[in-house]
């Protein structure tokens, strides 16, 4: 799960991360000038008002405006507010005071694949592209492993100190920037983060060090010992397809796309490929749906139940290789969920095969319902979905 | 032969509910050794489905047994610690199924039992691995394989299932097939399955099934063109249809936006192509070309 700038500077706040002063969220060009309002009025000389979306490039795209008075606020709200960067569209501004920026720097700690560790990142340059810093002035761009053995408990400081003294920061914020990266990073662990960014981390002219943005990354897998990570989600905030947030509330792999197949299966790998096998016979997959292993019956009702309700799908392809699955189990699940969805038009092309697929496929021949077409091969089945959708569409 | 398993491989199973029941049984059924099961509170008491003994730790179960293989299949939370049991205890191959464990687990995992500690760890987020005919460790149905001279290694179960069985049909056996799992921090790469199979006497060609995201087929390709350009090896990747910045399933089946590239099913067939290795558009066509490969004389 990504959070966007503000829930990113709440939860480096709590871990000791030093932000500017807190600001207000708006959805609204009259609720941003309340906001601007309320920060003018304490005193601030200048407020930022900034796009909340998971995306970069934000400032480039016009999604970043400082402003000194609540007219120019408004202006700037209208203009963010509902504007797409990147196809992602502006549907909530962050207002906080404007900080004064003496130079501009990047820090990030993420979870490095190729590795299977930590890394440390940071750089003189901030406030850019770390990739383009990267590719053009890869000296500029100091990278540091870190191992579980040397972080049990926590980054050790001198690993922080090393890192900032690497990457040429200054020697007045040295400190105070290896004090933060060790934060950072708790952030990071304790949080079960796999990125926490900040760019530009910022030395004020006072040569204090403040994470000016804040892009974090939290890994749903860790959910389960993280029960206050629920309250980042937040209806409408970016790219957030009411389905997905369905989905996402019954444990579903699902994801949402621009087709008219809807498409279920077990297994993520078989899933990709059945949207890949879609469009190579002509048609394009509404959805991706991973039913799991050890799919029951309730489950797979569920999951076709929510396929079904997207008026996109103009039919459905359900593609089923039995492992953990069981095919009996699929084919009630089939079986029961038609029941408790009494008409649909659309038709399901079933495709079973693998674990106790022989009696699956006897449960749904016997059934011998109008609506379900079993097919079984995929490519077969693939092309059966496709023509059902041209001819319902 | 075969890599990783055979018949001397004698299986603890941690994780003894329904589903750790159910497949335990089946790959017992299917000939595997499967010696004990593990449960902190059941210790002493007889696995009934499996007519096994059942110890409190895995430690007690090696004693007894001499079980050298453990598959884990204890929910997410438990998973790292499970893990980290059965290295303490000398088990030095770990099949891992379990979905879902946090990546911060895993790295730990990996640090102590992998990378610092030598073990062979399989997954986690995967359905184990089968060397047909010898021994069957997860939850990959064995029925739909037989034994063969093919390697098949995978990052999807399920489509590793398809091409096995589009395999058999065409009467192509499997010298072992190993799914390594679709998790950022899994225990075996791409590349150390293709380094055994290229070991492997018994082995003559390769069919792999990678997915989006990471790098990993692309460090095993440039490894196959510099070391073993005469095995035929063929694969599919899935995921020419995933969108950018999307987690398609698998925790580690996404295409980064903006990230570093090298990612999309696409861009993968395409690096590739130019390592020479042939990378099929679905996973029926990737059966079809090692189909082919093997019938040229």
């Amino acid at each position: 799960m990504d959070l966007v700038e503000f829930q990113g500077k709440q939860l480096f706040a709590r871990h000791g991360v030093p932000v500017p002063p807190p600001g207000a969220v708006a959805r609204t060009v009259e609720e941003a000038v309340s906001a601007a309002e309320a920060i003018l009025g304490d005193g601030a000389s200048a407020v930022v008002v900034k796009a909340q979306v998971k995306v970069g490039g934000r400032g480039k795209a016009g999604g970043v405006k400082v402003v000194r008075s609540v007219e120019d606020a408004r202006a700037a709200a209208e203009a963010i507010l509902g504007l797409d960067i990147k196809g992602h569209t502006v549907n909530v501004v962050y207002l906080e005071p404007a900080s004064d920026i003496a130079e501009e720097y990047y820090l990030s700690v993420l979870h490095d694949r190729v590795n299977k560790g930590d890394l440390v990142i940071c750089s003189r340059q901030g406030g850019v592209d770390i990739e383009e810093v990267n590719r053009t002035d890869p000296g500029a761009v100091v990278k540091r492993q870190v191992v579980p053995s040397e972080r049990a408990g926590g980054l050790p400081r001198d690993i922080a100190m090393e890192v900032v003294t690497a990457a040429d920061l200054p020697a007045e914020v040295r400190a105070s920037a290896a004090d933060l990266l060790v934060a950072l990073f708790a952030a990071y662990l304790a949080e079960d983060a796999t990125l926490t960014e900040i760019n530009p981390l910022i030395r004020t002219p006072d040569d204090r060090v403040l994470a000016l943005d804040a892009k974090v990354s939290l890994d749903g897998n860790a959910a389960f010992r993280h029960g206050d990570h629920a309250e980042w989600r937040i209806e409408g905030i970016d790219g957030d397809d009411p389905l997905e947030a369905r989905a996402r509330e019954q444990g579903m792999q699902y994801v949402k796309l621009d087709g008219d197949v809807g498409v279920l299966g077990n297994g993520a790998g078989l899933v990709m490929a059945t949207l890949d096998v879609v469009a190579q016979n002509g048609g394009r997959a509404a959805n991706f749906l991973d039913v799991g292993g050890g799919a029951s019956a309730d489950s797979m009702a569920a999951s076709l139940r929510l396929v079904l309700s997207d008026p996109a799908v103009k039919s459905v392809f359900i593609n089923i290789f039995g492992g953990i699955t069981r095919g009996e189990e699929v084919a009630r699940g089939v079986l029961g969920a038609i029941e408790q969805l009494g008409h649909f038009p659309q038709q399901l092309i079933v495709r079973l095969d693998g674990t106790n697929a022989e009696e699956g496929r006897r449960l749904l021949e016997e059934a011998a319902h109008p609506s379900i077409i079993p097919s079984p091969t995929m490519q077969e089945a693939a092309a059966l979905a496709v023509a059902a959708a041209r001819s319902a569409a | 032969m075969s890599i990783f398993i055979d018949e001397h491989t004698k299986v603890v199973v941690q994780g003894i509910g329904s589903q750790g029941t159910f497949h335990a049984a089946r790959n017992s059924a299917y000939g595997t050794q499967v010696v004990a099961g593990v449960h902190p509170k059941r210790g002493g008491e007889t696995w009934q489905e499996l007519d096994a003994p059942i110890f409190s730790t895995v430690a007690e179960a090696v004693a007894a047994t001499g079980a050298n293989t453990s598959m884990v299949m204890v929910p997410a939370p438990f998973t790292k610690d499970a893990i980290l049991e059965a290295y303490a205890a000398g088990i030095r191959t770990i099949v891992a199924i379990t979905e879902g464990v946090p990546v911060h687990d895993m790295t730990v995992v990996y640090d102590t039992v992998v990378r610092d500690g030598g073990a062979r760890l399989i997954g986690p987020n995967c359905p184990g691995l089968i060397s047909p005919g010898k021994a069957n460790v997860g939850i990959i149905p064995a029925d739909i394989t037989m034994p063969g001279r093919v390697g098949l290694v995978s990052r999807s179960g399920t489509l590793t299932y398809q091409i096995m069985h589009e395999l058999a049909q065409a009467g192509i056996g499997i010298s072992t097939c190993v799914g390594i799992g679709g998790d950022p921090v899994i225990g075996t790469q791409f590349l150390d399955v293709i380094q055994a199979f290229a070991a492997d006497p018994d082995t003559d060609a390769i069919a792999f099934v990678g997915e989006i995201g990471g790098s990993e087929e692309q460090r095993a390709g440039e490894w196959i063109r510099d070391n073993i350009p005469d095995t035929p090896v063929v694969g599919y990747i899935a995921g020419f249809e995933a969108p950018e910045g999307k987690q398609m399933g698998h925790a580690g089946a996404i295409v980064k936006e903006g990230g570093p590239g090298g990612e999309s099913a696409a861009e993968k067939q395409a690096i590739l192509a130019g390592f020479g290795i042939p990378v099929a558009d679905n996973p029926s066509a990737a059966a079809q070309l090692m189909i082919e490969r093997l019938a040229r004389p």
